[in-house]
């Protein structure tokens, strides 16, 4: 049996975001990494750009005109939605990964109370909370600053 | 080689260090119309971006500590997060050594090219 | 689906003898209300295809042989009524994130030793006791609760093909070793936390799980392995920094060493065999 031509079949990166079953948990999995790694990407050029207020007026203002416009605007926007959701998810998954608001471990009767039913209020209250969030900085960023 | 139980230890210190520190970040440069921060933003009728008030902000000794603390929590946090992906999708072992080592690499570049300009700047703004 | 008369199966089968890669085929069998997934297979190997071919046993759900991918989601299919899923077309493919031997059986072994080299048993300094047993553990009711969950596990691999990291990385050892890892780790009469902790440091331990929770919606048996997983990572973690209260081995209940029957309680009658 073991030496008879076994056809490979894992899903690959497609089971990263539903390989067939769409629970919500999944998707704030994806979201999350999509997330980090936009807001890596930010950093990494985030750091080199800031680094030349120590360099003087002139330089910081030569770095900051170079990354003025609308489509600048736009991407700074994104980065503190992605902040957004990535911080309040990443609590969520602090919490639930360290044990806490995972429930105890009960005997299970059906139909099944798992983890995921505990922990589903906190999915809901980080998804309203970064509404807010993403809201409150839109207000700041279109409206009251307009940079 | 670390063992992941440590280093993911460590992955949500680090993004608790920076859910505080990048939240301040993030308040004061964005969120500044909403939430005026007066000690971070103390030059009244100029953006957070503003020479005036990056001038202001970095006189105070706690600012270089405060950034080199997000500096490395942030690069840490971002930086093994990024190396974890590229490895959960199994790549060739020499692709994986590769990726790790990059990001050991750029991790320290950047650390040091962003501490010296944390350092810089505040003793920049003391003189100013 | 009162009104449902026929129902259509549509089966990823491959035959390595035969076939150089899964396809899928077609069958369409008389609908009975009552009619399990794996009735309605049964019904297609013995009217139409002979040769299909498939892991089953108990056919109620405490074996964890029939464990398939049925419109979309990991189940077993012993368990599956047809009419909840609400449709007269079923979509059939072997569990993924295991190689296929044959039509819907998955090769598992990766997982059952897996499994072996993380120690599923109590790991003990008497080990005499284990092998021949004089007495019981003492092991409280709360005890039992705190590990009780995670030994109901049937090895279906249901969560193992749930799973989004499966889905990519083959050295994570995934949902259902980790979770016995912890159902041991949590039992009182274990001492095995270090000899595990090192086996699920590393890149094979629950590091690499991020909690999507799949594997414990797709459990047919409540087992909840994401729970598990996380009370395991905040064990370790615990362990890491020096926090973590380690427990003894819970002792052999000591024998009273005259025991007298207490008045009103009738002897046992003798044996007749």
């Amino acid at each position: 049996m073991s030496d008879s031509k076994h056809h490979p079949n894992r899903l690959g990166l497609w089971g990263w975001l539903g390989g067939g079953r769409w629970g919500l948990e999944r998707y704030l999995y994806a979201l999350h990494r999509i997330t980090g790694l936009g807001l890596l990407a930010y950093f990494l050029l985030h750091i080199v750009v800031t680094s030349s207020r120590a360099l003087g007026a002139d330089q910081w203002k030569a770095a900051m005109d170079a990354v003025t416009g609308p489509l600048f605007s736009l991407g700074e926007y994104l980065v503190f939605v992605a902040f957004a959701f990535h911080a309040l998810n990443g609590i969520r998954l602090a919490l639930l990964e360290l044990g806490f608001a995972v429930g105890e471990p009960i005997e299970p009767v059906f139909p099944y109370r798992t983890s995921v039913n505990v922990q589903r209020p906190l999915a809901v209250i980080v998804l309203v909370l970064a509404a807010l969030l993403v809201a409150a900085g839109g207000y700041d960023f279109y409206v009251l600053q307009a940079h | 080689m670390i063992r992941d139980q440590k280093l993911w230890a460590w992955h949500i210190v680090a993004g608790l260090i920076i859910l505080v520190l990048l939240g301040l970040h993030m308040v004061t440069m964005h969120l500044e119309g909403l939430v005026p921060l007066r000690v971070l933003n103390p030059v009244v009728g100029k953006a957070p971006i503003d020479w005036e008030n990056v001038v202001a902000r970095g006189k105070a000794v706690t600012m270089p500590v405060i950034y080199v603390l997000l500096l490395g929590a942030a690069l840490f946090h971002g930086l093994y997060g990024f190396t974890n992906i590229v490895r959960e999708a199994n790549p060739p072992r020499w692709l994986a050594r590769t990726v790790t080592a990059l990001a050991v690499v750029v991790g320290l570049g950047l650390f040091a090219l962003g501490s010296w300009a944390a350092v810089a700047a505040h003793l920049l703004a003391r003189k100013l | 689906m009162s009104e449902m008369t026929k129902v259509t199966y549509r089966i990823r089968r491959y035959d390595p003898n035969r076939d150089a890669a899964p396809h899928y085929e077609t069958y369409t069998i008389d609908y009975t209300p009552g009619l399990t997934v794996l009735e309605g297979l049964w019904r297609i190997k013995e009217t139409l295809a002979p040769d299909l071919v498939w892991r089953a046993s108990c056919r109620m759900g405490v074996c964890g042989s029939c464990g398939m991918l049925i419109n979309g989601m990991a189940r077993l299919a012993c368990n599956t009524q047809i009419s909840d899923l609400g449709t007269d077309q079923l979509v059939l493919a072997p569990l993924p994130n295991f190689d296929i031997i044959r039509d819907l059986v998955p090769d598992l072994m990766p997982m059952i030793r897996t499994h072996q080299e993380l120690h599923p048993y109590l790991v003990r300094e008497d080990g005499g006791e284990q092998e021949g047993p004089t007495g019981e553990y003492y092991q409280s009711v709360h005890d039992l609760e705190q590990y009780l969950q995670f030994s109901y596990c049937i090895k279906c691999a249901c969560c193992m093909a749930a799973c989004p990291t499966m889905a990519t990385d083959p050295t994570y050892a995934g949902p259902m070793p980790l979770a016995q890892v912890q159902r041991y780790n949590a039992d009182s009469r274990d001492g095995g936390f270090g000899v595990r902790e090192e086996a699920v440091a590393g890149e094979r331990g629950p590091w690499r799980c991020h909690y999507a929770g799949e594997c414990s919606r797709v459990c047919p048996k409540g087992v909840d392995p994401a729970k598990a997983i996380q009370l395991l990572k905040r064990q370790m973690v615990l362990d890491y920094f020096g926090l973590r209260r380690a427990k003894c081995p819970s002792k052999l209940v000591e024998k009273p060493a005259n025991p007298k029957r207490r008045e009103g309680i009738p002897e046992a009658p003798k044996p007749t065999v």
